[in-house]
């Protein structure tokens, strides 16, 4: 088995998997129809492509691992998803930063990983990105709004993205993993993704009126299996079916 | 030879393969929505060649077990693969299939730049599909299914479905 190229795998649909968990609690309980029906097809969208990493990650793993496995069978410290995924839901505002910041990395990442040297990879990143171009127009939108709206708004939008501001430092450390896959022309330039990122969300932030956080210091450890309290309960909820029912088949 | 007879054999593959709708927009066969890459044929084995539309449209699975049951219904030995590559475009739903989905109360997607202006809320460029109106406004960029976004009528004030040009 290619051991850095199944943790690379790893390392990419772990962060929207935990997402999509967080987003698909808010399914029944978006604040009207039309946020609510937009995040859980959000939700959708990046199981749908986490499913896509994992069945490779399984076929490069073998021994008739499936990509169910990968999903629900691992233990907490062997997921490597960034800290902002798992952080949870409080208000709307709460929920459309950590989705902001979200957006505008996966956008970027997922650009430079269609030219991966990697065909399946760049193929699923070709995939990936039609759908998360429409999820960064919508985070982004609404940071807009609010952050233009009434006081009220605008006050839980500039707290929302500040205090979310200590998750980004993370999303731009490069694990060993992913500076080989960078060096062997499968993985994307993290200096690239920190530029693009940077210059995204500042314009949005400009656009809305709202202050750029100044952060010199990060949350950090997903990427290496080491969480917040919160992902215990997500995996909780995640796993019980298959965890109380070993096999159990839909 | 075994070459000459191909074209109506892949002829009647095709034929059983537009019997297979759409789960989520039943008017459209799989064949209108352009998902359909490639069939191979090898006696009574066909190779069906897929492209999803959305990465986590739950009618993916869905689709792809009605084309084995059709094709298993009429004697063959159906394997259907999922391609990813190139990812799928709302380019690829046939004319028929655009007339279909307006018929239906979808408005068809529009080419990209248009798309993009009428997502962004910024032109009035998609048409009611009850009463033909350019008098329209996006509701919400994401609609009852992964491919379609919310518009209202000005004009007839009834909602309606956009499907997202991708
Ligand atoms: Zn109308």
């Amino acid at each position: 088995m290619n051991k850095s190229l199944y943790d690379y795998l790893i390392l990419l649909g772990d962060s929207p998997l935990i997402l999509g968990h967080r987003l698909s609690e808010l399914c029944g309980h978006g604040p009207n129809l039309e946020t609510d029906i937009a995040l859980s097809n959000i939700a959708l969208d990046l199981f749908g492509q986490v499913r896509n990493w994992f069945q490779y990650a399984a076929e490069i793993h073998g021994e008739g691992k499936t990509e169910d496995d990968i999903a629900f069978l691992r233990y907490e410290h062997e997921y490597r998803n960034v800290i902002l995924t798992e952080q949870p839901n409080k208000d709307f505002a709460w929920v459309i930063a950590r989705q902001f910041y979200f957006d505008a990395w996966h956008y970027s990442l997922l650009t430079q990983l269609c030219e991966s040297r990697d065909e399946r990879i760049s193929a699923i990143a070709a995939k990936s990105i039609k759908e998360v171009t429409y999820h960064r127009r919508f985070s982004s939108e609404w940071v807009k709004r609010l952050g233009d709206g009434t006081e009220e708004s605008r006050a839980r939008m500039e707290n929302a993205i500040a205090h979310f501001a200590m998750y980004k430092g993370e999303l731009f450390e490069e694990t060993n993993v992913e500076k080989e896959m960078f060096a062997s022309g499968t993985g994307a330039d993290f200096k690239v993704l920190k530029a693009q990122f940077e210059s995204f969300t500042n314009e949005v932030l400009n656009e809305a009126g709202l202050e750029i956080p100044q952060i010199d210091w990060t949350q950090r450890g997903g990427k290496h299996g080491v969480h917040s309290e919160h992902l215990g309960y997500i995996l909780a909820d995640l796993q019980y079916m298959q965890r109380a029912y070993p096999g159990m088949q839909w | 030879m075994v070459e000459k007879s191909m074209p109506e054999a892949e002829q009647r593959v095709r034929e059983i393969l537009a019997t297979v709708k759409d789960p989520e927009i039943p008017v459209l066969t799989v064949e209108d929505m352009g998902i359909i890459r490639d069939i191979e044929l090898d006696g009574q084995k066909v190779k069906v060649k897929i492209t999803p539309t959305y990465s986590g449209c739950p009618a993916m699975d869905e689709i792809a077990a009605d084309i084995r049951k059709a094709l298993l219904a009429e004697g063959y030995e159906p394997e259907v693969v999922s391609l990813l590559s190139p990812p799928w475009s709302s380019l690829w739903i046939s004319a028929e299939g655009r007339r279909k989905m307006e018929v239906y109360g979808i408005a068809a997607p529009l080419e990209e730049v248009a798309d993009k202006r009428a997502l962004m809320g910024e032109k009035r460029v998609v048409k009611c599909t009850h009463c033909g109106s350019m008098n329209t406004r996006l509701v919400s960029q994401f609609g009852s299914t992964a491919c379609k976004a919310l518009f209202q009528c000005n004009d007839c004030l009834e909602p309606f479905d956009y499907f997202k040009c991708i």
